[in-house]
């Protein structure tokens, strides 16, 4: 599976975590990275209120001509983010679940970690290149 | 050893007297991975330097090595205690390793040079399976804590031991 980036959203909107996993991904200032989040988060809010259906879930997956964006979102209200090729077949859901169980071992159960922190833990990263580019 | 009390329930019998449990024997990875996670923490609250924080994981490892020696040495060996160094590291790191971690220590060695030194080699110990130490820290390992258990094992059988804890785990141990 082609990745282009990885992002991780703390339920504040704010950015913990972001991967680039291949080279043709875009390049973002720091600066631009927040605001993107950040804006990902208010329309996923908004998606949720906008909805005709009651209990719905805000944005799981936008598709345009030239890439195509997943989002996964927690029951803790943490946001796992996506980015892929345009023609990527199939959903990348189960990735962004298996990251979440990446996320709650290697990041979680560090004592050095602090909650809604960005995320700076070594184990966590070595194994998310094994998940995503191991496949 | 049996209970000397006569045919009451088991449960009506003074807690002494009652026969000592097998035991779960197994708790759940991500538990201890919690729990220990939390205690490194509040070592880290108390502690101010990362020698201070190693000892005080190894302090907490000893309290639990002295009632593991115990309860180890009454469900398996049937109440004989190890009195001769090498038997008792070769429980250590045979049944004990077995019953805290799933399974056998890597390896036992004696060091070459100093016919007192002994290593015990564990490759990839449940303390540090689920964390990344920040860079800043040195060669800081949650191992300290295994080191700890070790410690007090060796000292509750009446041997003197000195500690030193790093990846895999290597004690130095004289007697």
């Amino acid at each position: 599976m082609s990745c282009y980036t990885l992002f991780i959203i703390n339920k504040a909107g704010g950015l913990i975590y972001k991967r680039d996993f291949s080279a043709d991904a875009p390049k973002l200032s720091v600066n631009d990275q927040l605001r993107l989040v950040s804006t990902f988060h208010s329309m996923h809010a908004i998606a949720g209120r906008l909805s005709p259906v009651d209990p719905a879930s805000g944005i799981d997956h936008i598709e345009t001509n030239t890439f195509q964006l997943f989002c996964y979102q927690s029951l803790t209200g943490l946001k796992f983010l996506i980015t892929s090729p345009a023609h990527t077949s199939g959903s990348l859901e189960h990735l962004l679940f298996k990251t979440y169980q990446l996320y709650s071992d290697f990041v979680l159960k560090n004592p050095f970690y602090e909650l809604d922190m960005p995320i700076h833990c070594s184990q966590f990263d070595t194994n998310l290149d094994k998940l995503i580019l191991g496949k | 050893m049996q209970s000397g009390s006569s045919g009451r329930p088991k449960r009506l019998q003074p807690l002494v007297d009652r026969p000592l449990s097998k035991g779960k024997g197994e708790v759940t990875l991500s538990a201890f991975g919690f729990l220990f996670s939390e205690m490194v923490q509040k070592c880290q609250n108390k502690a101010r330097t990362v020698q201070e924080l190693e000892s005080r994981l190894c302090n907490y490892g000893e309290h639990v090595g002295v009632r593991v020696l115990e309860l180890l040495t009454h469900r398996e060996k049937g109440l004989k205690r190890e009195t001769r160094l090498i038997p008792l590291l070769s429980f250590l790191t045979g049944s004990v390793w077995k019953t805290l971690f799933g399974r056998p220590a890597d390896a036992l060695e004696r060091h070459t040079q100093n016919e007192d030194e002994y290593m015990i080699t564990d490759k990839d110990p449940i303390t540090n399976k689920f964390v990344s130490v920040p860079s800043d820290m040195g060669a800081f390992s949650c191992a300290a804590f295994v080191a700890g258990i070790i410690q007090g094992m060796i000292s509750g059988a009446d041997f003197v031991g000195i500690r030193f804890s790093c990846g895999c785990i290597w004690i130095w141990m004289e007697h």
